[in-house]
């Protein structure tokens, strides 16, 4: 396997180190299980997208030289988030010339290079479809927009769940609609953003799924956070944790 | 006033665009009204599925949309030539050109151009341009009726109505709202609707044929707008479903057309690309029914006085920006509102403006400043899911647009800090550095500890009830990934 002694730093991300640690801990399980050797740079903090789509600039800009002194010395830099990636590809080079640090953007446009999804790094880099996961439930999968539109993640997450063992996978209808959450839209807008929500959540019930799968938590904690105060029954788990799963039991 | 004014058209809502409360308020009003959302829902649904259809027709759309962009943005960044050259040349082809700096300078061009020919009325296109500036209302203050031909326009203007669309401004009415209101208004102002109107489509529409037959018949005026401007030649050209714009266009003796300075294009040869462009994104159809272009004065045929008010109205600032300038490229598709997630649960009167959607909400800001309550909360209207980008036609990058405004306003707050700058200046030194960052998550994972059991937090007062209203918030768990990270596997060097 080509994943033989590759070293990868994890992008944990902020709210998966403070919220939801079971997500880079899964990651952890699945490239140690295919053979990487997962470091964690503790400079990291986050990608400051909450304060650049927020309109400030200039506090997300500390974040983006943390992002810098973190990883600039690995090739290969993962996160378990389409959304946290595609900020730290697409906003960082802005911020950066915001900053008006040349020195920095030099240094940003070489790290963003090499910034990849956590289902990028799976399929395109370690050529792995098939990861040995197994899932013996009905799952139905929301592609969160910044996954697809900003990180451009394409049909990975798919390739990825169609080769764990035991699934049910089936189709959400209006997939490719947001869910409303949208970072600080989300308390800004909070009628329009639950309006959203619960159109998201319905679609989620009527595919009868037990698990909602997604990669990005920010999104799930929005439509889980819904459900669970519907008391919809319907539980949400991230695509790293799902892949974590083996035949042996939860990791 | 010392007499009490007496209208000749239906009056509009009370209130002005500028002085309505933020997005998020107007927002919650329009939430509430189910059977809008069902007419939003249903009507947005099909539209979608339409350009979808139409668009995956065409193998070379990117590069269709990489044309149109391109063009636009030659354009504009020689607009004062091309500005230059549509004045010559449609000079030289008989048409009087008037530039005007705002609404108020166009508007008075317009009354005056109107008394001139000693006229009560006109007939008018669809035009977002004089929706802009609200001309008919500035007409009717001069005594002079301006009268609506489009279908849906007329539904608006009967209905004491605003527009909510930019391609179908009645979009938020359904068929028997329709004839609810033609059968109560059209008598008021013309040829009544029939006694026995159904709420089916075709005889609506019979019945808007009927009203507006006499009225197409007897103006000597028309008002238009126009969808392109050509630079080259002088002509101009309206993009039309329905025939009214033909006959507007055709029959009246004077026609007054105003054009917003950026809907300026080089060459004919340029309407190739934006005529396959703007049916598919707009109506979802392969070519619409009515094109219709014209070239100043053709003797003995159709309109012998041909006027052009180009204007401005915050056009050059627009321009003066270079990451708001791509708004300008927009060809009022209408394809980014009927794509957009928030637009089709809350409709385009929350907008404050007659352009809604995502297009308005990067649009109107630049337009009219972002002064007042309104327009400081359009940039924030948006999720910034993207979708919007995906099926502009001329690549408008909305969601960078919308990020770029948002700094805007918040660099103004900057003197007057809020709950949300003291709020955003903690997190950001929190996260500003990783000492901060793990001081921060142990008081986290404290919270954690003092709530033992609980997996949720269920509803909270403010700051958290906007969140948790209606959304449970899960617990921080007893340990971050980092502490767990160092505890199992030490620091990594």
């Amino acid at each position: 396997m080509r994943a033989e002694g590759l070293t990868v730093a994890l992008f944990a991300t902020c709210i998966n180190d403070v919220m939801f640690p079971g997500t880079p801990k899964a990651v952890v399980t699945v490239l140690e299980r295919l053979g990487c050797t997962v470091e964690f740079p503790l400079e990291q903090t986050c990608c400051g997208q909450m304060f650049t789509n927020t309109g400030y600039f200039d506090a997300a800009v500390p974040d983006v030289r943390n992002y810098v002194k973190a990883f600039s010395g690995y090739d290969y830099i993962v996160g378990p988030s389409g959304s946290c990636v595609g900020a730290v590809r697409h906003q960082h080079p802005m911020l950066a010339a915001h900053a008006g640090d040349e020195a920095l953007a030099a240094e940003v446009d070489k790290v963003v290079a090499r910034t990849y999804d956590f289902t990028e790094l799976l399929v395109d880099v370690l050529g792995a479809t098939d990861v040995g996961a197994y899932f013996p439930h009905r799952v139905t999968y929301h592609p969160t927009c910044h996954s697809v539109r900003v990180a451009k993640v394409g049909d990975r997450p798919y390739q990825l769940l169609s080769k764990v063992k035991g699934i049910d996978l089936v189709p959400l209808p209006d997939a490719d609609q947001c869910c409303g959450f949208g970072g600080t839209f989300s308390v800004k807008n909070p009628d329009v953003s639950v309006a959203m929500g619960a159109d998201k959540a319905h679609h989620v019930l009527e595919t009868g799924a037990e698990y909602l799968v997604t990669g990005d938590n920010a999104c799930l904690m929005h439509i889980g956070g819904l459900m669970h105060r519907q008391r919809a029954g319907v539980k949400t788990i991230h695509l790293a944790e799902l892949l974590a799963h083996t035949e042996g039991g939860p990791r | 006033m010392t007499t009490e004014h007496v209208r000749r058209t239906p009056a509009p809502p009370e209130g002005t665009y500028l002085g309505m409360p933020k997005f998020a308020t107007n927002a919650k009003v329009q939430l509430g009204d189910n059977q809008l959302r069902k007419n939003l829902r249903n009507a947005t649904g099909t539209i979608r599925a339409k350009r979808v259809a139409r668009v995956a027709e065409v193998p070379e759309w990117e590069e269709l949309r990489l044309a149109g962009e391109a063009i636009k943005d030659r354009t504009l960044r020689h607009l004062d030539t091309y500005l230059v050259q549509l004045e010559e040349s449609l000079t030289r082809a008989g048409a009087k050109v008037h530039w005007a700096r705002d609404a108020a300078e166009a508007n008075a061009i317009v009354v005056s151009l109107v008394k001139a020919k000693n006229v009560d009325e006109v007939v008018k296109v669809k035009s977002m341009a004089t929706q802009e500036i609200e001309l008919n209302e500035a007409l009717e203050e001069a005594g002079i009726a301006a009268w609506e031909t489009d279908l849906a326009e007329l539904i608006v203007q009967l209905g004491h109505d605003r527009p909510s669309h930019i391609l179908v401004p009645a979009i938020h009415r359904n068929r028997s709202e329709v004839r609810e209101i033609f059968l109560r208004e059209m008598k008021l102002y013309g040829t009544p609707a029939p006694d026995n109107l159904t709420d089916d489509p075709t005889v609506l529409a019979a019945a808007a044929r009927t009203h507006l037959r006499e009225k197409f018949l007897r103006a000597k005026v028309a008002v238009s707008g126009a969808n392109f401007a050509v630079a080259e030649t002088g002509t101009l050209v309206v993009v039309e479903s329905e025939g009214n714009g033909r006959m507007c266009l055709t029959l009246p003796e004077t026609l007054i057309s105003v054009v917003g300075i950026e809907k300026v294009l080089p060459t004919l040869a340029d309407l190739e690309v934006f005529m396959r462009l703007l049916p598919r994104s707009s109506t979802g159809e392969r070519m619409n029914p009515y094109t219709s272009m014209w070239t100043g004065v053709m003797p003995g045929d159709g309109p012998q006085d041909v006027h052009v008010v180009l204007i401005d109205n915050g056009r050059t600032r627009v321009l003066a920006d270079p990451q708001g300038r791509p708004a300008l490229r927009c060809i009022r598709c209408s394809a980014c509102l009927n794509i957009c997630p928030v637009y089709e649960r809350v409709g385009g009167h929350a907008y404050g403006s007659v352009y809604p959607g995502p297009i308005g909400a990067v649009l109107t800001p630049q337009l009219r400043g972002t002064i007042s309550e309104i327009d400081k909360s359009l940039p924030f209207a948006s999720t910034l899911c993207g979708a919007c980008f995906e099926v502009c036609p001329v690549r408008i990058p909305i969601p960078d647009m919308l990020v770029h405004l948002r700094h805007q306003v918040a660099d103004k707050k900057r003197h007057h800090p809020g709950v949300e700058q003291t709020a955003i200046a903690a997190a950001g030194w929190v996260l500003a550095d990783r000492s901060h960052f793990e001081l921060a998550q142990r008081a986290a994972a404290l919270a954690g500890r003092l709530l033992p059991g609980r997996t949720h937090l269920g509803p909270l007062p403010w700051p958290a009830s906007p969140w948790t209203n209606a959304r449970d918030l899960p617990m921080p768990p007893t340990e971050s990934f980092r502490a767990w990270w160092q505890r199992t596997r030490g620091e990594t060097a």
